[in-house]
């Protein structure tokens, strides 16, 4: 298949950026998104053009690096499908393409649809951890854990940090990030003894990266390549209200 | 040179321990006075990383992805070995210890991998108390399932994304030492020197991924846990950015390059579908547990699966090997794939390919419960191929996945470069020639969270803290170099791209060096990989500057290394006249067509010494002794 193509260029954080338009040609439906880029980016080069930056590793779906906004999406239009993991049989022949980055307050742009997202990572220093030291642990099985409670520990923790939920929020808010992390830890007995403490500091540092806050809308679950529940954001904010008693925001 | 590997004397189950209480220490008033670089932030590198910061070391740690938490290790899906002997199926740590030197065709060290096997117990312990969602059962225990070369259940697992889950792990207990500023992280960022003073590792020289800024770290001590190099086949289920760079730029410093040859081929991966292929996807091993491997019995059928009645498939793993049947190990299942492709009983595009079919699981255990165990990797197949495993077989065939070669490192995980340490894939030290399933995460974490922080003390407390700074002369030569090579990359201006020469280089490797070797191939190989190296250095193109984000700068360097790297890996298959594990020659083989070990003259491991560019490396041996076990021929039957 044939498609054209616009995609957003920029050389660096303070260039204005704009949208190019490249053609791509004999596309095969079995290639992933990645590899037709790859396609474009071979062609450009012998044209002597720059090949358009874009983030990418794993190409199976689990690393989270992957980040193009594909005509309005995150992630481009099949549910629950990183980019590196669509492929061109979603796309038909002739159709127009517009790829740009994530956007976001917090994520500033490095080059063309390559994004900065160090925030999200200080979102989990903040406390998205168990303070526990390498030694000294009792026997895996000496606490247990209710099978339900580590399904659900797990339905959270399958988050990739990939950032599309903040790049489909309108208020560019890393609720469901924060909220998969104290969803994750709280449910389970080794990470239920700093709850309080961990959804206050990681809510704070939400606030100070620049990302917004909550307001329902529920793209974030819509763009997750790996659906995590909205629910994980009630449950979030379950653990805010009962930590605000236990005064953790006071000793800061 | 015969090359000592410094394992304890002693009984085997006592030399860890012993060890242990040998070596020195140091004291936590000093502690914060070394430095240490770590390169790599996988399961091995972040693992190292957050220990030793939680001992009270400074520590930098490096890695060329935008976030420590995306390293490769999270792309592991089937599970993680350890010795618990939960299901009370017979296990121990003296099985776990003899499966995997079995597993690895006996050429590993035993003391090496018996620590291994003592360790993993605690690993599983560390990990959940950091929260890893294992898989329970609904009394509440940790649940357990079986994989490849073993008969016991010892594998533990998070639904098909084990690997992320303990990467995600190791990444938290880092970013809590990153927030205790003992840490400090640079990601983006990729080690392209290792730098000596006085003949022991004090530093390295990086290159800013965004900025393009070349600068140098000096420390106390350098680990690398930079992962392994059968990118070198261009398709491979390793991740774009995984590339022997690091390892191969400190074997250039001098460190002993070991077993290169011993590559993984991974049997469950699924086929390649077109020239544009950048990267092949593994299907997990555990779907081996519920689906059966056949082909038809007729060369060349085209009829669809389905339509191919019971008595005209060969399910060919149950047949040649009845007691492990569908979970004989990676290399022998890999090799059975290829066999019966090669006599023209493979299936799906060019032939290709061979059926995983859990037709009978479904019958057995039904859809839900299939689903319940496999579903996300289901999804994850029928989105690369557009087909439904549920109603029709999977098509797999072997894709490179794992390299067990790597640094040369003694039993301490020091290379023979003072100072320089070597964890996780990057090291030769504990699969021998083969490994197991599940053992690779193990390994990992074993050597981050609980080997490294014992044996880089003992290094440590007998050196000066501090005594380099960046200001060394060592260091300007080293940045100086590395600007070079960038400058000399881009003055190229040649006609073809780096991703060209890549899949040159891949066709290369995968044909001639891959699951099947012969002298005439691996000849063909040593002549053909300098040819294609000299035309990348007159022929390559690569756009930009280097003061800038270059993702083909990067690419063109990694790939400079493996034209560089391959020919070594196909010098070391050319010189091992066995068949052992991931290496096959096939002038050494069974009547049967089964690997042939010589244990009289290859029982040791080949360690190379970089002699220059365009040089012979020189070989070195390490002989491996085995006290407590017999060498015996590896059957699976």
């Amino acid at each position: 298949m044939d498609l054209t193509l616009h995609v957003w260029r920029q050389k660096g954080p303070k260039d204005k950026g704009k949208l190019a338009t490249y053609k791509a040609t004999d596309i095969s439906p079995d290639m992933s998104f990645l590899e037709m880029m790859d396609v474009v980016n071979e062609g450009l080069i012998k044209q002597g053009i720059e090949p358009v930056a874009f983030d990418h590793d794993c190409r199976e779906g689990i690393c989270g690096t992957c980040s193009q906004v594909i005509n309005g999406d995150p992630h481009g239009p099949q549910a629950k499908t990183t980019v590196c993991q669509l492929h061109m049989r979603q796309f038909k022949d002739g159709d127009e393409i517009y790829i740009e980055p994530w956007r976001s307050r917090a994520f500033p742009v490095i080059r063309d649809l390559v994004v900065d997202r160090s925030a999200m990572d200080r979102l989990i220093q903040a406390g998205g951890y168990v303070s526990v030291s390498t030694g000294g642990v009792p026997d895996a099985n000496a606490i247990l854990i209710p099978k339900d409670d580590a399904e659900t520990a797990m339905d959270a923790a399958e988050c990739i940090g990939c950032g599309a939920c903040v790049a489909a929020c309108p208020n560019g808010s890393a609720m469901l990030f924060v909220a998969s992390k104290v969803g994750q830890l709280a449910k389970l007995p080794q990470g239920r003894a700093e709850a309080a403490r961990r959804v206050c500091t990681m809510t704070d540092a939400m606030i100070e990266e620049g990302f917004g806050n909550c307001s329902n809308h529920y793209d974030c679950e819509a763009a997750c390549p790996k659906g995590i529940s909205v629910k994980f954001i009630a449950q979030l904010n379950r653990e805010y209200i009962m930590a605000l008693p236990k005064g953790y925001k006071e000793k800061e | 040179m015969i090359l000592d590997g410094k394992c304890p004397t002693g009984p085997l189950a006592d030399k860890w321990d012993n060890h242990r209480q040998a070596l020195k220490l140091v004291n936590p008033a000093n502690k914060r006075k070394f430095k240490i670089i770590v390169v790599g932030t996988g399961l091995a590198g972040a693992s190292a990383a957050a220990t030793l910061g939680e001992l009270g070391y400074r520590v930098e740690a490096f890695c060329y992805q935008d976030s420590p938490r995306r390293a490769h290790s999270i792309a592991a899906q089937g599970g993680i070995n350890a010795a618990k002997n939960y299901p009370n199926d017979g296990d121990s740590i003296y099985r776990l210890f003899y499966d995997t030197i079995k597993g690895g065709d006996f050429r590993a060290r035993e003391a090496n991998v018996y620590r291994l096997a003592q360790i993993s117990n605690a690993i599983i312990d560390q990990c959940v108390a950091q929260g890893v969602p294992f898989a329970r059962d609904y009394a509440g225990y940790l649940e357990n399932r079986s994989f490849g070369g073993a008969q016991v259940s010892r594998t533990f697992f998070a639904r098909g994304q084990t690997g992320q889950q303990l990467l995600l792990g190791a990444y938290q207990s880092l970013s809590r030492q990153i927030a205790a500023e003992s840490v400090k992280i640079f990601p983006r960022t990729e080690m392209l020197d290792l730098v000596l003073v006085d003949g022991q590792a004090k530093g390295i020289t990086v290159r800013d991924l965004t900025t393009g800024e070349i600068r140098c770290h000096a420390a106390d001590a350098v680990i690398l846990a930079t992962g392994g190099y059968v990118n070198v086949f261009n398709l491979s289920t390793n991740a774009m950015g995984c590339s022997v760079t690091a390892a191969w730029r400190a074997h250039k410093k001098g460190a002993f390059f070991a077993n290169p040859c011993y590559t993984q081929i991974h049997p469950t991966c699924i086929p390649v579908s077109g020239d544009h292929q950048s990267k092949l996807t593994l299907m997990s091993e555990s779907l081996r547990n519920d689906g059966r491997i056949w082909v038809p019995k007729k060369a060349g059928d085209s009829r669809l699966p389905q339509n191919i009645p019971e008595n005209e498939r060969d399910y060919y793993l149950e047949r040649k090997y009845p007691s492990f049947g569908n979970l004989a190990p990676r290399d022998i299942a890999s090799r059975a794939a290829k066999e019966v492709c090669d006599a023209g009983y493979g299936i799906g595009p060019g032939g290709r390919g061979v059926y995983l079919d859990f037709g009978d699981s479904i019958v057995r255990l039904g859809e839900d419960a299939i689903r319940a165990r496999y579903g996300n990797l289901f999804e994850m197949y029928e989105r690369i191929t557009d087909e439904n495993a549920y109603q029709q077989p999977m098509r797999i065939y072997p894709a490179p996945h794992y390299s067990m070669g790597g640094l040369w490192v003694d039993y301490n995980l020091q290379s023979n470069i003072e100072g320089l340490f070597v964890l996780g894939e990057a090291n030769f030290s504990d699969h021998g020639a083969n490994r197991l399933g599940a053992s690779a995460l193990m390994q990992g974490l074993a050597d981050g969270y609980f080997v490294i922080p014992y044996t880089i003390a003992d290094y440590l407390a007998r050196t000066t803290p501090g005594m380099v700074s960046d200001s060394h002369e060592a260091f300007r030569q080293s940045r100086e170099q590395v600007a070079q090579q960038t400058d000399r990359l881009l003055s190229i201006n040649g006609r073809k791209t780096a991703s060209e020469f890549h899949r040159e280089l891949g066709h290369i490797m995968w044909e001639q060096v891959g699951m099947a070797r012969s002298a005439s191939s691996l000849s063909e190989a040593l002549k053909r990989i300098p040819e294609l190296r000299e035309e990348f250095w007159l022929n390559v193109r690569i756009p930009g500057s280097a003061q800038q984000l270059n993702q083909e700068l990067e690419k063109a360097g990694r790939i400079a290394d493996f034209l560089e790297f391959g020919e070594l890996l196909a010098r070391d298959a050319l010189n091992r006249e066995e068949s052992c594990g991931g290496h096959f020659r096939i002038e050494h083989q069974t009547p049967d067509g089964e690997a042939l070990r010589n244990d009289a003259d290859f029982a040791h491991v080949a360690a190379w010494q970089y002699k220059g560019a365009d040089q012979t490396p020189e070989l070195h041996k390490e002989p491996l002794s085995f006290e407590n076990i017999e060498l015996a021929v590896r059957s699976y039957k």
